[in-house]
């Protein structure tokens, strides 16, 4: 009989580590409906909450008469404002150093603000009792353009903040004014501009637009009148952070708060924020001494809680005649609605859109940003980006295109003139952000090789050619960095709390592990791939690696997950402890094979000796002598925690082409080809990547094509039903393309960057390039968003393309 | 609220329970037999995560009444693996990563399984379409497709043998 000779690369292989598309550790249960999402879960005794809210955008509330639902049989109570008040919970604090309210005190302040909640026996019954909650109304002047907003007579919005001439950003000079924040050297700026021979400029509205996961929000609040302490089952990105908040808020001693993130049906940005749902529920719970149940509907998700963008924006570049950058000049003004909720490191309350200079090595730049108030629903997270990265790359993006095009010089080649060169790395930004690592220029050559541009180009001349071509033909470029993985604590902070996370490994006696995360999934796979980093980096099959989050009783304290952070932050995390883990494990190898640790190589799963490959421990043999017999002055057992403080964000970037054919008759915009080539540095599982490519590509798709969220003069959301918010189906859908490839990150320590938000982040400025492609020959250097079959007919028309 | 008496078949089994007459039939599924895979994503009939089998016929449960539905064989996710072995549209998902978050996948499966019965042999266009009435916000479909493929290929191969 002879033994099974495994070689290291069959035993590397029987470990699914690093680099291999593992199927998905999460599916079993999704796919046969035992997932544990919050609606899911049901608890003894339970009461169900619905929400009174606010049929008009500003207005006083005169009074508010809740006998009638009172009187139904099975409502359990009624909160108003007036309620919460003793508490001093009818006001919150928003993560942007503003306050909310959570019920409207004496005021609404945007269309289906939350206004009274009704607990009741059942669903049924607390949307009857919502009914009949009477509510009367003064109608106040509304304000929905956020250039109207700073108009020296228009309407104040936010009384409460009558006579504070600043807020947490700075000075406030007009009452709807929030804060005016600034980047880069203005003086400088102005100088590149002075002296350059050529401008350009460029105003584009980047709409507001709504995340809007599958799964609305919602939670199970339980607060148990005995022990005085509260469980809240939540739809959270951020479950640590919320119990902070709950505990700040409440008064509830942190060790006392549970919050739980089960499974979340997406998130997007959407499940970063607390929302008077949420806090409604708990205060609930803790009235009536029962579990409290809230999950919103769809019409309240798109309407009330967190939107995206909104970004009034005008570009300048100055630059030589040949194309080359000077100088950069941006002005926004952030349409950030009725409370200043935007998800952001305290410090940045525009985001991180400074990273505005994208791929570009540009002398001298300078940004401003005007948050105002409006009448419409707070928020301004980060959909699918990271920190208002999305609306940078979209600015610069667009502003190459229209230097391009009135130089013109072909796209590709003034991004080749004026791209961060591979040499050029670590790079500093005109804004100050050290860019890790990038090959901007042969990431582009191998885009533009994969899809034959020149090609392309010239089928586009031919088509041009021809008056009686039926369709416009547009080709769009983009190529995005991104900055994500927030990040560095001296930078970065949520209410104070540094922007690090964390990861607990534990082996157990028999050489399986388990490791908790301050994460949280929410369909990015990770109890799949972190398990393959621990895999490669102690030699333990993925398999037997469990990978739990979301439980703050468990789990480490981290931040959560957004911005592209799980891996650029939490992975270093698992790496770090797994190496702590790794040195304990050579000590304990060492012992057992009476050798020095000099002596030991460690190869795939195992300590061997140097030039005996007949002797060796493995690190399940590791882990059983750990629990059994450790070495003299080693603590039994062999387990590590890391808390990771990131030094730097990270920086994944791509490059990005479609061809669109546009319908002369009906304005249609079809996307013929789709190629995305994406650098997220260390791959750590492609089939996971890929799917979050074609995920975020398709959400990109979303935003361009068709999402939007306008409001009439009355401050009436007109779309907010998937009647008429865009999520594609299937069908419009187009087929994606995916390259790669592979500039590690030289600071984290597998060289990851992350990855799952570039797509959208890159893809949304070019679809707009290639739509804007179609008509470039008839002058026009800018579309606004969505490109909408209608509002694409609009300027065929306009252009007398039409047929 | 009076409650009316209904019977309901569920993944094969024989349910009996009062119910009012307001109750959607998601909510009968789950709230009164507590199969929580068929979720609820909209009110509008548009997202199709609360899809099921409904006398052999791919429906979304929000938009029905659980009084509708007396008499009816319902189908949903629970019932579509067969003594532990998983359908082939469960297999072809896991396989071919047909999603993410998997809040849409109940919704999904049920309707896979319904529409490789009225069409065995898709192309690509016809899963995309037949498809439709099903919305995902992660995978951006291209899985989903090759997941329909790959059920369409194994239950081929099934009936072939």
């Amino acid at each position: 009989m002879s033994a099974v000779i495994q070689t290291p690369e069959d035993r590397e292989a029987s470990l699914a580590g690093i680099g291999v598309s593992r199927l998905r550790k999460e599916d079993a249960r999704f796919i046969q409906g035992k997932g544990n999402y919050v609606d899911d879960i049901k608890m003894p005794g339970m009461l169900h909450m619905d929400i009174v809210r606010s049929p008009i955008a500003h207005g006083r509330i005169k009074r508010i008469n809740k006998e009638a639902a009172l009187a139904i049989p099975g409502v359990r109570a009624v909160l108003t404002a007036e309620d919460l008040k003793p508490l001093k919970l009818h006001w919150m604090p928003t993560l942007a150093g503003d306050v909310a309210a959570v019920l409207a005190d004496e005021k609404v302040h945007f269309q289906m603000q939350e206004v009274a909640v009704v607990i009741a026996d059942d669903r049924y019954i607390a949307a009857d009792g919502v009914e009949a909650v009477e509510v009367e109304y003064e109608e106040l002047p509304v304000v929905i353009d956020p250039y109207a907003a700073l108009a020296a007579d228009a309407p104040v919005l936010r009384e409460d903040l009558a006579g504070k001439t600043a807020g947490a950003h700075g000075p406030r000079d007009h009452h709807n004014h929030i804060f005016t924040w600034e980047a880069g050297d203005r003086s400088a700026a102005d100088a590149a501009f002075a002296a350059a021979p050529i401008k350009v400029e460029q105003h584009m509205h980047y709409p507001r637009v709504h995340p809007c996961p599958l799964e609305t929000c919602g939670c199970v609040a339980s607060f148990d009148p005995i022990r005085g302490d509260l469980t809240t089952y939540i739809t959270s990105q951020a479950p640590h952070v919320v119990r902070t908040v709950v505990s700040m808020l409440s008064g509830i001693p942190e060790s006392k708060v549970r919050i739980v993130s089960p499974d979340i049906g997406g998130g997007f940005g959407n499940k970063v924020g607390i929302y008077p749902g949420y806090v409604c529920a708990i205060v609930s719970s803790i009235v009536l001494g029962r579990p409290v149940k809230w999950v919103e509907d769809r019409i309240e998700n798109i309407s009330s809680t967190a939107f995206a963008r909104d970004y009034h924006m005008d570009g300048e570049l100055a630059a030589t005649e040949d194309g080359k950058i000077l100088g950069l000049r941006v002005n926004v003004l952030a349409d950030h609605g009725a409370f200043d909720a935007c998800a952001d490191p305290t410090k940045f309350p525009a985001g991180l859109f400074h990273i505005c200079s994208g791929s570009y090595d540009i002398g001298a730049a300078h940004c401003s940003v005007k948050g105002v108030y409006t009448n419409k629903a707070p928020g301004g997270v980060a959909y699918r980006c990271s920190f208002r990265v999305t609306e940078a790359v979209y600015l610069i993006e667009r502003m190459v295109d229209v230097l391009a095009q009135k130089l013109n010089i072909d796209k590709a080649e003034i991004r080749r003139r004026n791209f961060i060169r591979k040499e050029q790395f670590p790079y500093t930004s005109p804004f100050g952000f050290e860019y890790d690592s990038g090959d901007y220029h042969t990431a582009l050559q191998k885009a533009l090789d994969a899809v034959d541009y020149p090609a392309l180009r010239a089928e586009q001349a031919a088509k041009r050619a021809d008056p009686n071509s039926p369709t416009l033909m547009g080709i769009g470029l983009v190529s995005f960095t991104e900055v994500v993985g927030a990040g560095p604590s001296k930078m970065c902070d949520i209410l104070g709390v540094g922007m690090f996370d964390s990861c607990e490994i534990r082996i157990h006696p028999t050489g399986s592990a388990i490791a908790r995360m301050g994460t949280i999934t929410q369909g990015q796979g990770h109890q799949t791939t972190y398990a393959q980093i621990i895999a490669t980096e102690l030699g333990i099959p993925s398999e037997v690696i469990q990978v739990e989050e979301g439980d703050t009783s468990t789990a480490p304290y981290g931040l959560g997950t957004y911005g592209s952070r799980s891996t650029p932050v939490a992975g270093a995390a698992i790496a770090m402890a797994a190496r702590k883990i790794h040195a304990k494990a050579r000590k304990i190898a060492a012992h057992m094979l009476e050798v020095s640790e000099a002596d030991l190589d460690w190869e795939v799963d195992r300590f061997k000796v140097r030039g005996d490959d007949s002797r060796f421990k493995t690190m399940a043999d590791v882990a059983w002598q750990s629990y059994h017999q450790p070495p003299a002055g080693l603590e039994p057992g062999l387990e590590a925690v890391h808390y990771y403080d990131p030094p730097n964000f990270t920086y994944p970037f791509g490059m990005y082409l479609c061809v669109v054919d546009i319908d002369r008759a009906t304005g249609e915009s079809k996307v013929r080809r789709f190629y995305a080539l994406d650098d997220c540095g260390t791959r750590i599982n492609p089939m996971i990547i890929e799917g979050q490519i074609h995920g975020g590509l398709t959400e990109g798709f979303a935003v361009a094509m068709g999402q939007q969220m306008p409001f009439d003069a009355q401050g009436n959301l007109m779309g907010n039903t998937l009647m008429d918010y865009f999520l594609p189906t299937a069908v419009e859908t187009p087929k994606w393309e995916t390259d790669y490839t592979v500039t590690p990150s030289p600071h984290h320590p597998l060289g990851a960057k992350g990855v799952a938000e570039s797509p959208h982040v890159g893809s949304i400025p070019t679809f707009t390039s290639a739509v804007v492609d179609a008509f470039a020959h008839v002058g026009v250097t800018h579309l606004d968003m969505p490109h909408t079959s209608f509002r694409v007919w609009q300027a065929l028309r306009d252009h007398g393309l039409a047929l | 609220m009076a409650k009316k008496l209904i019977n309901v078949t569920v993944n094969g089994k024989s349910e009996e329970r009062a119910v009012e007459p307001r109750t959607l039939l998601v909510h009968f599924l789950r709230e009164d037999l507590h199969l929580t895979g068929a979720h609820i994503g909209c009110e509008t009939s548009h997202c199709g995560a609360c899809t099921v089998d409904l006398d052999g016929q791919s429906v979304k449960s929000c938009t029905h009444l659980a009084v509708q539905c007396d008499g009816s064989q319902v189908t949903t996710v629970e019932g579509l693996a067969d003594k532990g072995v998983l359908h082939a549209v469960q297999e072809g998902f896991y396989k071919e990563h047909g999603l993410q978050c998997g809040f849409c996948t109940p919704g999904m499966l049920v309707r896979a399984y319904r529409f490789l019965q009225e069409n065995p042999n898709p192309s690509e266009d016809e899963i995309r379409v037949g498809m439709s009435g099903n919305l995902c916000r992660c995978t951006g479909y291209q899985n989903i497709v090759k997941a329909v493929q790959y059920a369409a290929r194994k239950l081929q191969s099934a009936t072939a043998a």
